[in-house]
C-alpha cells in the first residue's frame, strides 16, 4: 500500500496511535480546501500537505505583497506579485509529490462557493475578513459541509468547528461585523497567526481520521499576552438564520 | 458585585447589555458567557446580573 518513500515519510505518524497506517490511508483519501492563503492559510497548507491528506485546495485571488513576509511563510521573495494560491501551490508540489493541489485563483463568491466546497471533504476558512467568513459559513451549514473557523490579528486569535448540528458562526455573532480591525490596522504577530492555524490544521486532520474530540459547540480562543486559551461553551441558536430551523 | 474577565465590577440589576456597553464591548464581534454559559444575542437585553453573577465576555478578531 504504502511506498518505500512513503513508509519513511510517515512513519511518526504510524506510530501514534491516534493516526496509525489506517489513519495514514484516510489522510491520503480525503480532500481539504483551504480558502485563503494568507498566514492562516500558509501553517494550515503547510502542514495538511506534510501530514499527506491527498488533495489539498487552495483558494485566493490576492497576490504576494511583501508586507506579508512577517507572517505569510509558505510564499517567498520570489513570488512577489504572483496569486497567493499559485504560490502555496508550488511549494506544497515540491514538498510532497503524494498531495495533488487544486489552484484556485478566483474569488468565492455567493455564485460559486457552493460548487467549490462540493469537492472537499472538509473546509478550513483562513480568510482574513468576516464578510468571506460568513460567506463560508452560510456555504458550509447549507451543504452539510463540516470547516473549521479561524482569525487572528494583533496578538489574538480565535478557533471553532462547525458540523451538522453544531453551533455556527452566525449563531454567536449573528452577522458580520462591520467594525473589525484588519491586519493592517491593529496589525498582526506571525507567531501568534502560527498557533491558530496550527489548530485549525489539527482540527482538520483529526476530524478526517476521526480521532480526538474537534472543537464543536465550543470556541477557543488564545490571547498570547498572557498565554492564555479560554474555552467558550457555545449552544446552537434555534432561531439561527444559517441553520436554525 | 458581578465578576466580568475576574474582575468586579458593581453591576448586580443592570442587564447584560447595559454591562458590555458600559465596558466599551463592541456588539457585533463579542462571545458572553454568563456563568459558564453562552448566551445568544437575542438574551444580552433580556438578562439582568446578579450578585455573585460571573461573566466572561471573548472578542473576535477576523484577519487571517
Amino acid at each position: 500500500m504504502f511506498s518505500e518513500n512513503q513508509s519513511k515519510r510517515y512513519s511518526r505518524h504510524f506510530i501514534l496511535p491516534e493516526i496509525g497506517i489506517f489513519g495514514q490511508e484516510k489522510l491520503l483519501k480525503s480532500s481539504v480546501l483551504v480558502i485563503g492563503a494568507g498566514g492562516l492559510g500558509s501553517i494550515v497548507i503547510m502542514y495538511l500537505a506534510a501530514a499527506g491528506v491527498g488533495k489539498i485546495g487552495i483558494a485566493d485571488c490576492d497576490e504576494v505583497e511583501p508586507s506579508n513576509f512577517n507572517r505569510q511563510i509558505i510564499h517567498s521573495p520570489l513570488s512577489l506579485g504572483v496569486n497567493k494560491a499559485l504560490s502555496a501551490s508550488e511549494w506544497v508540489t515540491k514538498f510532497n509529490p503524494d498531495v495533488s493541489v487544486d489552484t484556485i485563483k478566483e474569488r468565492l463568491t455567493a455564485q460559486n462557493i457552493a460548487s467549490t466546497i462540493a469537492n472537499y471533504d472538509f473546509i478550513v476558512d483562513c480568510t482574513d475578513n468576516f464578510e468571506t467568513k460568513f460567506l463560508i459559513n452560510d456555504a458550509c451549514v447549507a451543504a452539510q459541509k463540516p470547516f473549521c473557523h479561524g482569525g487572528a490579528a494583533g496578538l489574538d486569535g480565535q478557533v471553532m468547528t462547525v458540523a451538522k448540528g453544531s453551533a455556527c458562526l452566525r449563531c454567536v455573532l449573528g452577522s458580520a461585523p462591520l467594525d473589525a480591525p484588519t491586519c493592517a490596522e491593529l496589525g498582526v504577530l506571525g507567531s501568534v497567526v502560527g498557533v491558530i492555524g496550527s489548530i485549525q490544521a489539527t482540527e482538520a486532520i483529526e476530524y478526517l481520521v476521526g480521532k480526538g474530540e474537534p472543537l464543536l459547540n465550543k470556541l477557543l480562543v488564545f490571547d498570547a499576552r498572557t498565554m492564555k486559551f479560554q474555552t467558550i461553551k457555545l449552544k446552537p441558536d434555534p432561531n439561527c438564520s444559517a441553520c436554525g430551523r | 458585585m458581578v465578576k466580568v474577565n475576574g474582575e468586579m465590577f458593581d453591576a448586580a440589576g443592570k442587564s447584560v447589555k447595559e454591562l458590555i456597553e458600559n465596558k466599551g464591548y463592541s456588539l457585533s464581534r463579542i462571545a458572553v458567557e454568563l456563568n459558564g454559559e453562552i448566551l445568544l444575542k437575542s438574551e444580552y437585553d433580556t438578562t439582568v446580573l446578579a450578585d455573585g453573577d460571573s461573566v466572561e465576555v471573548v472578542s473576535f478578531v477576523g484577519g487571517g
